[in-house]
């Protein structure tokens, strides 16, 4: 359908030159949006999965119990609940780690230091326990016993993920009209250019389409060299940014292996490209062929 | 594929044309032209020769009135059926209009091209023509490398390679030697003879008398239809066509030779 000869001098009006460039970079930033959404998509999905199936419970230290009594009470609550399927309780020095960045190394030393007594616990996959009726019982047992199902902040997380993951679809689109807004005013200059030519073979009795599928031909072709050009400069970027994710502390930013999936999304993007400067140069040529007589 | 001489191939019915908000530069054109007719279309410089063969090639819509080309209102005609019209119709633009970044061989193939022509048909018929004008030894030119009088060889091959029911010549003789006006006007009476409609637009009164055929005058915008001026020939008679051509020294033949 594309490969027709070419009547016009298409090769020379310079566009080859830029076209591919501006489309190179148009689709590096996009796959660079893409593959982060895709990325944050994962790390999310891995968050809200491993951290719904925990809780935690924090035993305050009353007045009239000690701590191993309020411990005892509150493993007893717990081991009485279905759905749960493990208890740890976590030693002081755990619970001083996790409170380093708020009260720094002094924590382990000052063994006076009130530190609450916390039970990490593990739910069973499948039942998923009354919450409310958990936290009476706790409460009954040891009164100002606090349970996080850390609920509260991973939906603010997720939030704050959807956003993101928006935002990103906004750039997608806008990238994508960008392409072919830069496609309409690249093939409009070429029609100006040849003027002349093209108002020959409409006078000879080129349909429309003879004339419009030579413009088409050569965007598809331009907007896939540009949209291969973007993903040679973004692969050695994603790696670069992998290598720097991984170098980081591990745990803050959970890695990800892009799968099949997420690389037929980024090789579809290229792709998309040549399509969209194809149907874009098409249209125009078209609208503007459509005012001639 | 042919009517017969009596069918009209183009009919003006009131036509006016007028540029954007400027006077008519045609009113009231009423004239019908039978197929197989030869006509020169004759006017002072202005007075609209280009601008009514520019409707006849439907490159131009009038302002008002009706055009009919081959028995079809082009008005009400679908845009899509357009091209279709255009194809029967060959021109030799005032200018030539050839394509100046492709060979000859490619600028005459164009109107086969575009009707989807075989490659191998355009080969053969393409080469054909081009050697019949004396061209064989510049299919490969560029047309900025040819002289004046081959460029408009090109461009009348170009404007008949599809064989054209109606050939539209606008000045065709406007930048060569009376000689090769004479040679050139021969050639469009070959075709004539084929069976096409012929219409040439010139100023040039002397080759007009000369050659004998009816004439379309146009003064102050409008068009006035004469008989053929006063001539050694008012029949279309081969006997006489051939005498006239020997007169002039005039077979395609030797017009190859001295062309090439
Ligand atoms: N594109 C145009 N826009 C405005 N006026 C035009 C245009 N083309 C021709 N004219 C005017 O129309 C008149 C007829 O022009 P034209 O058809 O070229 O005459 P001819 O071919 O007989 O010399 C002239 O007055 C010319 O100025
Ligand atoms: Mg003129």
């Amino acid at each position: 359908m594309f490969n027709t000869r070419s009547d016009l001098p298409l090769e020379r009006d310079g566009q080859g030159r830029y076209l591919p460039w501006l489309i190179a970079f148009m689709v590096y930033l996009a796959i660079l949006a893409l593959a982060g959404v895709m990325a944050l998509n994962k790390v999310t999905a891995r968050w809200d999965k491993g951290v719904g199936q925990t809780l935690t419970v924090q035993v305050a230290l009353g007045e009239n119990q000690t701590e191993a009594e309020a411990l005892d009470a509150a493993l007893g609550v717990l081991d009485e609940t279905p759905g749960i399927a493990q208890t740890h309780r976590l030693e002081r020095e755990q619970v001083a780690k996790l409170l380093e960045p708020w009260l720094g190394r002094f924590a382990e030393d000052m063994e006076d230091l009130p530190l609450p007594l916390m039970i990490d616990v593990q739910l069973a996959s499948k039942i998923k326990p009354d919450l409310d009726r958990l936290k009476q019982r706790l409460d009954a047992a040891v009164p100002g016993a606090l349970v996080d199902d850390h609920r509260l902040w991973l939906d603010r997380l997720i939030d704050l993920m959807q956003a993101v993951e928006l935002l990103a679809g906004t750039v997608l689109i806008l990238i994508g009209l960008a392409c072919g807004g830069t496609v309409v005013f690249t093939t409009r200059t070429g029609l100006a250019i040849h003027r002349e030519a093209i108002e020959v073979l409409h006078l000879i009795g080129a349909q429309d389409s003879y004339i419009a599928r030579q413009f088409a031909g050569r965007a598809l072709a331009l907007g896939l060299k540009g949209g291969l050009l973007g993903l040679g400069l973004a692969l050695p970027t994603l790696t670069l940014i992998g290598y720097l994710a991984n170098t980081q502390e591990q745990g803050l930013l959970p890695t990800f292996t892009p799968g099949l999936y997420h690389w037929a999304a980024i090789l579809a993007l290229p792709v998309a490209a040549g399509l969209i400067a194809m149907m874009t140069a098409r249209f125009t040529v078209t609208g503007t062929l459509g005012r001639m007589p | 594929m042919k009517t017969g001489g009596n069918g009209s191939v183009v009919r003006f019915e009131n036509v006016g044309l007028r540029y954007g908000l400027g006077p008519e530069v045609l009113q009231d054109v009423n004239v019908s032209l039978a197929s197989g007719s030869f006509h020169f279309l004759v006017g002072p410089s202005g007075a609209g020769k280009s601008s009514l063969l520019k409707l006849m090639y439907l490159a131009l819509k009038p302002s008002r009135g009706l055009i009919t080309l081959f028995g079809r209102d082009v008005a009400t005609t679908p845009r899509p059926e357009l091209p279709a019209l255009r194809r029967q119709v060959g021109v030799v633009f005032q200018e030539f209009r050839l394509l100046r970044h492709l060979s000859a061989f490619d600028n005459v193939a164009l109107p086969l091209r575009v009707s989807g022509a075989r490659e191998s048909r355009i080969k053969k018929h393409v080469s054909e023509l081009l050697a019949w004008v004396g061209l064989q030894n510049h299919m490969n030119a560029r047309p900025s490398t040819l002289s004046g009088g081959q460029q408009q060889r090109v461009a009348i091959a170009r404007a008949v390679i599809a064989r054209p029911r109606l050939l539209l010549a606008d000045e065709p003789t406007g930048n060569v030697d009376d000689r090769m006006a004479m040679r050139l006007l021969h050639l469009f009476e070959q075709l004539n003879r084929l069976g096409t409609t012929v219409i040439i637009a010139t100023h040039n009164m002397t080759l007009v008398d000369r050659l004998g055929h009816p004439v379309l005058r146009l003064d102050d915008s409008r068009l006035i239809e004469e008989a053929a001026p006063e001539s050694r020939n008012n029949s279309d008679s081969g006997e006489s066509d051939v005498a006239r051509m020997d007169e002039y020294g005039l077979n395609l033949q030797q017009t190859s030779e001295t062309a090439a």
